[in-house]
């Protein structure tokens, strides 16, 4: 058994693994792009397709922090208005009091990382759920960032906050840098450092991972903050596009979030998960409204498919685990 | 006449390992038939086959010399097969009539329940086995004696003529046992056949009239219990001898480690004082409620020190957190494995290596040779059967989690490792395993301390005994004047302050 374990391991066969995995809904990608782009004549055109990544790009950030915090088996419900708390607060300084365009974003993305430092607090210093405390600080931010603009929209006009809403790099769009980048450092924290491996721990079983000598507080804690650094990002992103600070940023976005992550298979009782999978989700959530737009689906419909597409999607993954679609011989 | 039950040539695989190969069991009808196997030998998924949870692979089912296919649990119910498992399967909020009838309820006109029949039928059938237990009462408020015979009651109601039960004994104090064994005689004279499953060799003298013998997924023997004895059988389980079954040779060092004085937690630990040498294994026996896990946990840093001294190397220690041991050098085999050990989702390779994951996960740098060759080489070392490391730790039998466990700490433990309970619901050839395990360490320099609450095991194994009762430690053995009573002395003293 040990002879052939010398070469199990390689990393081809841990890609492959992933894929494998993933495989339900790698296929069901594929059939959507295959179909769409049969029903369109737009949909392969390289500017939808930077389209897609485009619209993409706040639901990334938002869905790798999310990642990390439901494999540790907690829920951030803030997200959503930790982007509008972000995108306020960073336009309004640059509009409003004419502050450096770096140094608001700064600020802007500092809010996130407190969001998430008072949500980690309590989650690892109380047994409150995570679920109470984020729907909590939801709404503080979501308020806070009405206070931000006083109930307005504030238009922004400044050429560097533009570029990071919709300069290109060459050819290429900056967004999709920036979703490069945002999508190797987790997966990097997740699979590649000792902090990653203990995420999994303490979502996984908390009491086993302290007597493993995790400290499971400090775990949470950063976690949270990480992802509310994500989301302050998500915040200055989502503001940059449309160059504007409303209060209305962001709304649901969380959803969105949790959406791309259980459709990438994160299994929403923690210890399990991987930002690979919830690449996939994004770029399906992506690709299903992109679809639904070049089809000419009414608004109100695409929601309904939307929620359509997570029950099946949590339904095949039920049924598979309980074993009622495994293979007879 | 045909046998009531005959199981012929049953197999079974699980992902391509056989875990049952031609088993054959055959059960005459008034007769209470052992099973007895180690953790994993196969019992319990030869007991599903015959409850309609598991499907065979091969091999048939006869009842009364006709041949029977069970798919599901409901065509078990149909022959009149009925499984008591450990886990009761109860609903507490309901009365001891309603659990009775549930799923066969009683009904008068469309709808509804007649429950004072219901309550009728079924004190008439808890009298008729002297059972005194009230019908109206709530399963919630009964003691687990009382629910496993409602349990019964439950199975005859459904016209039972194979009655399964799993360990019905583990966790009865003695009377109990004494009228459980007599509902078992009782449906014995009324021509039911019952399959018995026990750990407990004492048993089976006084209930079981056969017993068969199973031992990695093959039937080895079927005796009749008058003409066996424990010796034998527990070679049939474990394939070998029992004198093999504990190995110790005296490693001690002079060298003390450990030195804790006077060591109190401010709650169940009072006052706690002992050392430990190299290569010693120093055995910790109390009754449940001394200490003793209480003391190590302290030790390990999970919980506060209020007072006392811990030394190690003459070194003065205060762990805040397990993390601070973890540096040191501790081990600590916690004594739940569920609860603080097992990471159910993840595999093997994981579980094995999480506590030393620093030596490979560095910085966005991953060693995975290193991780795979550590696991690989204690997967070895601990013998432990697994079908791959991915393979996920809560399918492995309970005495492959406790390897993963162990090895867990082997990699990572200097010179102290502390094991509460390290054989608890292990079976027997893993219980040698691990013997032999901790006297190769012991012999390599390793201090252990055993927390057990099996008084033979810490007898055979322990250079001395350290003995606590009320959280003081009351006494201190040395190997010759090791002996059942004078532990249950030192247990059993009381404290005055």
């Amino acid at each position: 058994m040990n002879n052939k374990s010398g070469n199990q391991y390689s990393s081809f066969n841990s890609l492959m693994d992933g894929i494998k995995s993933q495989l339900g809904i790698l296929i069901a990608l594929l059939v959507m792009c295959v179909f769409l782009s049969i029903a369109t004549n737009s949909f392969l055109a390289t500017t939808n397709i930077f389209n897609v990544l485009r619209q993409i790009a706040v639901n990334v950030f938002l869905a790798c922090g999310m990642t990390m915090v439901i494999i540790l088996g907690g829920i951030d419900l803030s997200v959503g208005a930790v982007i509008a708390l972000s995108g306020c607060t960073c336009a309004s300084m640059i509009a409003k009091a004419g502050i450096n365009p770096f140094l608001a974003i700064l600020v802007g993305i500092a809010l996130g990382a407190v969001v998430g430092l008072i949500n980690g607090s309590i989650v690892a210093f109380s047994t409150i759920p995570p679920f109470i405390v984020t729907l909590a600080t939801m709404n503080i931010s979501r308020g806070l960032a009405r206070v931000m603009v006083n109930n307005k929209t504030v238009a922004v006009n400044n050429s560097i906050y533009k570029f990071i809403g919709t300069g290109y790099v060459g050819p290429i769009p900056v967004h999709i840098i920036f979703i490069l980048i945002v999508i190797i450092i987790t997966a990097i924290i997740l699979t590649r450092t000792s902090f990653g491996r203990s995420i999994y721990a303490v979502g996984g079983n908390k009491m086993a991972a302290q007597y493993s000598g995790i400290d499971a507080k400090k775990v949470i804690l950063l976690v949270f903050i990480i992802n509310g650094i994500l989301a302050g990002c998500a915040g200055i992103l989502s503001s940059s596009r449309t160059m504007v600070g409303q209060y209305s940023l962001g709304d649901g976005a969380e959803m969105d979030a949790i959406t791309a992550v259980v459709l990438g298979g994160t299994s929403m009782t923690g210890g399990v998960g991987t930002i690979g999978g919830t690449v996939i989700g994004c770029i399906i959530v992506g690709v299903l409204n992109n679809g639904m737009n070049l089809l000419g689906i009414d608004s109100s419909w695409q929601y309904v498919v939307q929620g359509a597409v997570v029950l099946l999607a949590v339904g095949v993954d039920f049924l598979k685990k309980s074993g009622m679609l495994q293979k007879r011989k | 006449m045909a046998c009531l039950l005959s199981m012929k040539d049953i197999s079974k695989s699980f992902s391509g390992i056989k875990v049952l190969e031609n088993i054959r069991l055959d059960v005459e009808a008034g007769e209470v038939h052992a099973l007895l196997g180690e953790n994993g030998a196969g019992k319990s998924t030869l007991i599903k086959i015959l409850g309609g949870i598991y499907t065979k692979d091969s091999g048939t089912i006869e009842i009364n010399g006709e041949k029977v296919e069970i798919n599901s649990v409901a065509d078990a119910r149909k022959n009149g097969i009925s499984i008591i498992h450990q886990e009761l399967m109860m609903v507490p909020d309901l009365s001891v009539s309603e659990n009775i009838f549930l799923g066969q309820s009683k009904m008068k006109g469309r709808g509804f329940v007649d429950l004072k029949a219901q309550n009728i039928i079924s004190q008439e059938l808890l009298d008729k086995y002297n059972i005194g237990i009230n019908s109206r009462t709530l399963v919630r408020n009964l003691t687990i004696a009382q629910k496993q015979m409602v349990e019964i009651i439950r199975a005859v109601s459904f016209g039972v003529k194979i009655l399964v039960m799993d360990e019905p004994t583990s966790s009865l104090e003695d009377e109990e046992v004494e009228t459980m064994f007599q509902i078992v005689r009782r449906l014995k004279s009324e021509g039911i056949g019952i399959i018995y499953i026990s750990h407990k060799m004492s048993e089976l003298d006084v209930i079981a009239d056969e017993v068969t013998v199973l031992r990695d997924g093959l039937s080895v023997a079927t005796k009749k219990t008058k003409e066996t004895n424990k010796d034998e059988l527990v070679a049939l389980m474990v394939g070998r001898n029992i004198d093999q079954y504990y190995t110790r040779t005296d490693t001690v060092q002079d060298e003390v480690v450990l030195e804790v004085e006077n060591l109190c937690d401010g709650d169940r630990v009072k006052n706690v004082s002992f050392n430990l040498r190299k290569g010693e294994i120093l055995g910790f026996s109390g009754l449940v409620g001394a200490g003793r896990t209480e003391c190590m946990v302290n030790i390990f840093g999970i919980t506060k020190r209020k007072s006392g001294t811990v030394k190690y190397h003459s070194k003065e220690i205060n762990f805040k957190t397990p993390k601070e041991a973890v540096k040191e050098g501790f081990g600590l085999v916690p004594e739940d494995r569920k609860l603080l050990g097992n990471f159910p989702d993840q595999g093997v390779r994981f579980n094995s290596t999480i506590v030393i994951k620093d030596k490979f996960l560095n910085a966005g740098r991953y060693n995975a040779r290193y991780e795979h060759e550590m696991t690989a080489k204690y997967i070895d070392t601990m013998k432990t059967k697994v079908s791959s490391m991915e393979q996920l730790i809560s399918k492995l039998s309970g005495g492959n989690q406790q390897k993963v466990l162990i090895s867990r700490w082997l990699m990572a433990t200097k010179d102290v490792l502390i094991m509460d309970e390290p054989t608890r619901g292990v079976d027997v050839a893993t219980k040698a395993d691990i013997y032999k395990i901790m006297n190769d360490l012991a012999a390599s320099g390793m201090a252990i301390i055993m927390v057990s609450s099996e008084m033979p095991e810490l007898i055979n194994m322990c250079d001395r005994i350290v003995v606590m009762s009320h959280g003081y430690t009351t006494g201190v053995l040395n190997r010759s004047e090791f002996s059942q009573e004078r532990i249950m002395h030192y247990a059993t003293v009381e404290q005055d302050n």
